[in-house]
């Protein structure tokens, strides 16, 4: 079922297996036929843990979602609230409980808080006066869900919001405690090297953690070498260029999430004779992307240009293996050619699937709009007129295209220019509020204090120092065979992986005087292991570097580490780990402020 | 060696012997006539008492250790104390007359009391017991009103009044506590008659086969694990049986009248046969199953201790173990034993004198296949000999015999080693603890450990804990923690000094919970001291609940903080919400940021007034302006709404942020204006942006209106002229939108003309503006309209290879040939140039 977890450099499927018995064992505690009762925000996450098989296994006969009134009549002895240590979900947990039917025969109530119970959920639920209503009161510690072989992600949609606009650390706390487990199940990393605010309290708290714990130290070789604690805000540039790469681009266009795509059905409707495409399917199509579907494997990390040749060349092989069948003669021969045939036609299947894909990202990325937005990010990133109010921007305003390209756009020329001029900020901003309506003033608020949009306090910009010492700019960008992390945004290569690039080698003293320029302190710890644990590399043994990036991660940048792994003379492989997966447009959706409005 | 059988008695089947442990070093002047004693099992401390009361006379308890040291003197100030106990962690029980049980530890330092019950008083306590059970720690008094009660656990104390005795006046004649049944019941005997009392029946019972000739019960005995009973009657019989009274073990008469002192079962686990000890003034007698008997004379007063493995008995001057010879060293020791353990210990005896012997002794085990036996039986016997010189003997010859096997698993030998070190060492007199193997191994190390402990013997404690290699976890830090717990109590020390002592200590311990100590020292009343060691836990999260408790909540905040869990400074947070007035509340906050920020988003979802209020403390004039701008949304009201937007540009210029101010401002004067042309026109307006406010007046022809707009707005023509294009454009009104290009300059040129009629479909009109458009925007303009001939003009006129190229991109090899020709031939005289 998660074959493709223990394929990469570290096995991931420990994690996920843990995560399970830790679930069966609470199920088990509930003795009894059970209903689950979902905060719906957990369905997704817990997929990719457990499917419905295993629920049931032990004795999970119903789920519903969480909803203010009385849960659903079903026939069972136990309900079980899964939920996020929210207050509001509390009220709605209490109502349940206080409205079940006193005719029906009594059921236990149970709550299973993911990933941690909270004392103030717990007072909340005392304060309505039904704490003592639930027969078990527990947590389940899932902070690290592994999305991929080598992608692990909390899928914590607020964490950016969370850490840099509301100064909430929560997740912080929540990644420390991951990075604990994980440490657990993988022995302690004897490395931490961290650039940003976040990452420091990260690091620090995982220190004085590890302090608690002493004494019950774990003796497991460790598999990590390195860990690398990265803020977002110290690379705000990345997530808002539009990413290049095929996976990239799903993303950015229809949004991936749990793993899942919806894509809009009318390519994939199967066209067979006779029927003449009569009835057209309207549900989208659901697609699950990972590397367990081996052509996707391929191509998921190739810029988009390269994606047409890399599928035509498949489609040959494909073709040419189900040619095989003329050459069979023996029966031995037709008999493996036969066995052969699943394994054909799900690939055969695949291609046709992401040919499909491919089509409908081509239409997008053929279209005059997408050049010209990419066009004008391009001249951002380069520092072409970034200090000058854009027309792009203006006309695209006038014309009221969606307000997150806009916001993107903006952005981006902010970052790209270390803030504004006062007159060319606010220009924009009466823009957007006359355009879009005034209730936005509240976005554009939370914006300038994450730093994404700012004034321009000193003319001194470090951008251009930044994008030459880090190399940020490649003219020559391959997308066909690349050599360099740039082909992911077709030239510019994502900041955030050029640290990670460079601390591997030639190390980051190298470039103290930039680091010195991006935000927040970089530090480095290391983590004592019981003797005996030191690990002996072999000659040629590559190095595994963790690279946590707090505050989310896009699927560019993930191509591009992977592209680093894959480097014959990298000497790093890496396992990347998230609060949230993102692309711009989610990014700064979660940021936005949106008052919903009474009608007047 | 050769006295190794000198102190046996043979008794029936088996031997018995008497071994002296320690040489009392108790200096009494008065023996123990005329004193409460009592002593814990599995050799633990001794307390006694005078019990001569006078009104001059000052009373005191001593308690002692075993090898009798005397460990302190507490003089006694409460009541008449009827009976002295050990409870299972070393606590002293002193049960007075009045049914007031007062608890001791062993250093004599009062812990606590409780009463047997309120009905004591006037009867009191005529006669109390103590006893052990897997429940804890027993109490069963009898009342001078003969009732009974009884506590199984002393702490779950729950008091059971057994019903009444029929017949019964006064004390009863002898009488013991049983556990049956997971339920603890007493055995009351009064003149002949036999009662069980449980806590909701008496039952009248009759032990099996009990001899004719006795007329009353005058003591009875329980064994150490309740299976057994012994009776002892007027006539001088001793009726042994199961205690349950379903079976008769023996009778035995012993040709002595009057009613023993004290009397207890002499048995250790797989004994031979049921033995009792019975005790007069100066004479003590073995019985068993046959009729005869083994009889000592006593020296002095004494007193039985009854252990899981025998008796001991401690006099003014002595301490002895008498016990059944245990199986193994029977075996070995019986004079011309040949077993094989016998003859292993013999051959190791010839090999030291270098004697061939040793050949022989070893030949013959090994014929029989006995050798393993052998060594296992010198093991076994090593650990029952309370010599070491025995012991080492024993251990050797096993371990010469050990040299001749392949494959015999070395942990019994090693482990034996190891318990008997430990053995010995607290054995020593200066520790007092005379455990025997077969106790220790019941008791295990676990508790040796806290007994070592609770007598703060903390160095040997963690001696033994790293010479067994205990887990720190369980040993060296448990230890250290007790001590520490100790040394908080040591009033005379200064807080620093304790502090520093204590962190000195554990340091380098690991998993030690600073705070459990912190929690004694608060207990003890050291505030100060609690919060210096809570600076040494490196929990922060341990540290919180102890410091709120002591009210020191600032602190519990940081610390909360510092835990990086936001859970639990959300939970100081609303306590302290609770606990202190407004004011302070927010103080304490604004000096927080974390906490503050944290209480912020608990407010934005739950209250939003307090969110105000937490602005207005801060002068966070910004925050406040959000604040209502937000609000105003939730506005029904369109006079609400802009009351609360003025507040809005109030706070916003009190925040010197003149932009929002000013667009605030804007929003207000938009809404008013569409308010009034709603009403005007019956348009629906209100709530939109004035982009589409705008877009919507275009639209229905509300031209004037539009510019009005347009103006007071100060909108960019740039935007106003897209707006209009576009509107114009959607309702197809061809001949304005000609009127409106030609009325001044286009701010946004021509090109968006011809690609807005384009996508309406208008390829007739877009034409017209064709002509207009800047040269660096012709191709593109002429490319929208399909327009390739105009397109290749154009930029052949401007010779670039850009747009050369694009227009090849898009011609057709076919049909355009003439075209692609002269496109390619501008396209190399442009790249020459």
């Amino acid at each position: 079922m998660a074959a493709h977890l223990s394929y990469g450099r570290v096995n991931l499927n420990i994690l996920r297996e843990a995560a399970r018995k830790e679930l069966r064992e609470f199920l088990d505690k509930c003795a009894g036929s059970k209903a689950i009762v979902w905060d719906e925000y957990l369905t997704g996450p817990f997929g990719l843990i457990a499917q419905y098989s295993l629920l049931k296994e032990h004795e999970v006969e119903k789920m519903f979602t969480l909803k203010a009134g009385r849960v659903p009549s079903a026939d069972v002895k136990n309900i079980i609230f899964f939920v996020r240590p929210r207050l509001e979900l509390m009220d709605i947990i209490a109502e349940n409980v206080m409205s079940e039917d006193k005719l029906q025969p009594p059921r236990e109530f149970h709550i299973l808080f993911v990933p941690r119970r909270s004392l103030l959920c717990e007072q909340r639920l005392k304060e309505q006066g039904v704490l003592n209503s639930f027969t078990n009161i527990d947590e389940y510690i899932l902070d690290l869900i592994p999305y991929d072989g080598d992608l692990l992600s909390m899928e914590s949609e607020s964490a950016f919001r969370e850490c840099y606009l509301e100064n909430d650390q929560t997740s912080l706390y929540h990644t420390a405690k991951g990075l604990m487990t994980l440490q657990a199940l993988y022995g302690t990393i004897p490395q931490i090297f961290g650039k940003g605010e976040c990452a420091r309290h990260v690091a620090n708290m995982m220190l004085r953690m590890k302090r608690e714990f002493a004494g019950s130290q774990n003796q497991i070789l460790p598999v990590f070498d390195t860990l690398l604690l990265l803020d977002r805000n110290v690379d705000l540039l990345t997530p808002l260029a539009t990413q290049l790469t095929y996976e990239g681009l799903i993303d950015e266009i229809y949004g991936i999430t749990n793993g899942y795509v919806k894509l809009p059905p009318e390519k994939f409707a199967q066209k067979k004779p006779g029927e003449g495409g009569k009835d057209l399917p309207t549900e989208p199509k659901k697609l699950q992307l990972n590397s367990a579907e081996e052509l996707y494997a391929e191509i998921r990390d190739k810029n988009f240009n390269a994606v047409g040749a890399a599928l035509s060349k498949k489609a040959k092989i494909i073709s040419a293996a189900f040619e095989e069948r003329h050459n069979a003669k023996t029966v031995g021969e037709i008999k493996q050619f036969v066995s052969q045939l699943p394994h054909m036609q799900a690939a055969r299947n695949s291609l046709a699937n992401h040919t499909s894909i491919a089509e409908l990202i081509k239409d997008i990325t053929t279209s005059e709009d997408f050049f010209e937005n990419l066009t004008v990010e391009q001249e951002f990133m380069t520092g072409v007129d970034t200090d000058k109010v854009n027309t792009y921007i203006e006309d695209s305003i006038a014309q009221k295209d969606p307000l997150i390209k806009i916001l993107r756009l903006v952005c981006m020329q902010s970052v790209c220019n270390n803030g504004l001029k006062q007159k060319v900020l606010d220009h924009y901003k009466r823009e957007i509020l006359q355009t879009y309506g005034y209730e936005h003033l509240l976005t554009l608020n939370n914006l300038e204090k994450v730093g994404l949009l700012k004034p321009q306090l000193t003319t001194r910009n470090n951008y251009p120092t930044i994008r030459k010492t880090l190399k940020l700019w490649m003219e020559d960008a391959n997308e066909q065979n690349p050599n360099d992390i740039s082909y992911v945004y077709s030239g510019y290569a994502p900041l955030s992986v050029r640290l990670t690039q460079l601390l591997a080698r030639p190390g980051w003293r190298s470039i103290e005087e930039v680091l010195k320029m991006l935000p927040g302190p970089h530090f480095e710890e290391r983590q004592q292991l019981p003797t005996g644990l030191h690990k002996k590399r072999q000659q040629g043994e590559n190095r595994t570097t963790l690279v946590f990036f707090l505050g989310g991660v896009t699927y560019a940048e993930i191509a591009a580490l992977r592209f680093l792994s894959q480097m014959e003379d990298g000497g790093t492989e890496y396992v990347i780990a998230t609060t949230k997966l993102l692309n711009g447009t989610s990014w700064i959706k979660s940021l936005m402020d949106r008052p919903e409005a009474q009608i007047l | 060696m050769a006295f190794v059988t000198a102190n046996w008695n043979p008794l029936g089947e088996a031997f018995y012997r008497k071994t002296e442990l320690y040489e009392m070093g108790w200096n009494l002047k008065d023996g123990l006539r005329d004193c409460l004693l009592a002593a814990a099992p599995y050799g633990g401390p001794i307390g006694k008492s005078e019990l001569t009361i006078s009104l001059f006379k000052k009373i005191y308890i001593h308690i002692f250790i075993t090898s009798s040291c005397i460990f302190l003197s507490l003089q006694w100030k409460s009541g008449v104390v009827r009976q002295l106990g050990w409870t299972v962690c070393d606590d002293l029980l002193c049960i007075q007359e009045d049914g007031t049980v007062l608890i001791y530890d062993l250093f004599g330092s009062f812990k606590r009391h409780f009463s047997m019950g309120n009905e004591v008083g006037q009867s009191q306590v005529v006669e109390a017991k103590v006893f052990h059970s897997p429940y804890g720690t027993g109490v069963a008094i009898v009342t001078g009103a003969s009732r009974f009660t009884l506590a199984t656990n002393i702490d779950d104390l729950k008091l059971r009044r057994l019903p009444e005795v029929p017949g019964l006046q006064g004390a009863p004649t002898c009488w013991a506590v049983l556990t049956q049944d997971r339920q603890s019941k007493v055995l009351v005997a009064n003149g002949g008659d036999l009662f069980i009392l449980d806590y909701t029946a008496c039952t009248a019972v009759n032990p099996p086969g009990l001899s004719p000739q006795a007329s009353s019960i005058v003591h009875m005995c329980v064994s150490f694990s309740y299976k057994y009973l012994a009776l002892f009657t007027d006539s001088g019989h001793v009726w042994m049986g199961s205690a349950n009274l379903k079976e008769k073990l023996s009778e035995v008469e012993t040709k002595v009248r009057n009613p023993p002192k004290q009397m207890a079962w002499c048995r250790r686990p797989k004994s031979r046969q049921p033995s009792v000890v019975i005790m007069w003034d100066r004479h003590l007698l073995v019985v068993g199953e046959g009729k005869d008997t083994i009889s000592y004379h006593l020296e002095d007063d004494s007193i039985l201790v009854p252990e899981m493995d025998g008796v001991r008995i401690i006099n003014g001057t002595n301490h002895e173990l008498l016990q059944e010879v245990p199986a193994s060293c029977e075996e070995i020791f019986k004079i011309a034993s040949m077993a094989p353990g016998a003859l292993l210990l013999e051959a190791h005896k010839e090999y030291e004198k270098e004697s061939q012997k040793a050949d022989e002794y070893l030949r013959e085990i090994k014929e029989q296949g006995l050798l393993a036996e052998a060594v296992r039986q010198c093991v076994e016997a090593a650990g029952h000999e309370q010599e070491a010189e025995t012991q080492k003997t024993l251990l050797r010859a096993a371990s010469f015999g050990k040299c001749f096997l392949s494959n015999f698993p070395p942990e019994l030998f090693v482990i034996m080693c190891r318990d008997l070190r430990v053995l010995n060492a607290v054995r020593d007199y200066t520790v007092g603890i005379p455990l025997t193997h077969t106790q220790f191994k019941q008791m295990t190390v676990q508790v040796l450990i806290d007994r070592l402990v609770y007598r703060k013997l903390y160095p040997l404690a963690i001696e033994i804990c790293r010479y067994l290699k205990t887990p720190e976890y369980q040993g060296v830090s448990r230890v250290l923690k007790h001590w520490a717990c100790c040394k908080v109590q040591q009033k005379e020390e200064s807080d620093e000094v304790i502090a520093r002592t204590i962190s000195l200590k554990l340091g380098e311990a690991a998993g030690i919970s600073y705070s459990e100590i912190a929690t004694k020292a608060y207990e003890c009343g050291r505030t100060e001291l609690a919060i210096k060691l809570l600076e040494f836990e490196p929990r922060s999260g341990e540290q919180v609940p102890l410091l709120l408790k002591m009210k020191r909540s600032q602190l519990a905040l940081s610390k909360a903080i510092e835990s990086g869990d936001t859970d639990l400074v959300y939970t100081v947070v609303t306590y302290l919400k609770n606990e202190m007035n407004r004011g302070d509340f927010f103080m304490t906050l604004r000096n927080q940021p974390v906490a503050l920020s944290l209480y912020r988003q608990f407010c934005k979802h739950q209250e939003q007034d307090t969110l105000k209020d937490l602005f207005n403390q801060d002068d966070d004039h910004q925050e406040l302006g959000n604040f209502y701008v937000k609000a105003s949304y939730k506005e029904k009201r369109l006079e609400a709404r802009v009351a609360h937007l003025q507040s809005a540009v109030d706070e916003y210029n009190k925040a010197k942020n003149e932009f929002a101010a000013k667009t605030t401002e804007e929003e207000m004067r938009l809404l008013r204006f569409q308010k009034k042309l709603e009403e005007e026109k019956g348009e629906s307006l209100v709530g939109f942006s004035l982009h589409d406010t705008l877009r919507t007046l275009l639209a229905v022809g509300l031209h004037k209106h539009a510019e009005q707009l347009y103006k007071d707005f100060k909108v960019p023509d740039k935007r106003f002229w897209w707006l209009k294009l576009t509107a114009l454009a959607e309702k197809e009104d061809w001949e304005e939108l000609e009127k409106f290009a030609k009325s001044k300059k286009s701010p946004i040129g021509y090109l968006p003309f011809v690609e807005v009629c384009v996508k309406h479909h208008n390829k007739y009109e877009a034409k017209k503006y064709v002509s207009r458009v800047t040269p660096e925007q012709k191709v593109k303009a002429h490319l929208a309209v399909g327009d390739m001939e105009g397109a290749a003009d154009a930029a052949i006129e401007r010779r670039n290879e850009g747009e050369i190229s694009t227009i090849l991109s898009r011609c057709s090899p076919t049909t355009d040939r003439a075209l692609v020709e002269r496109l390619n031939r501008a396209k190399s005289t442009a790249a020459k140039k």
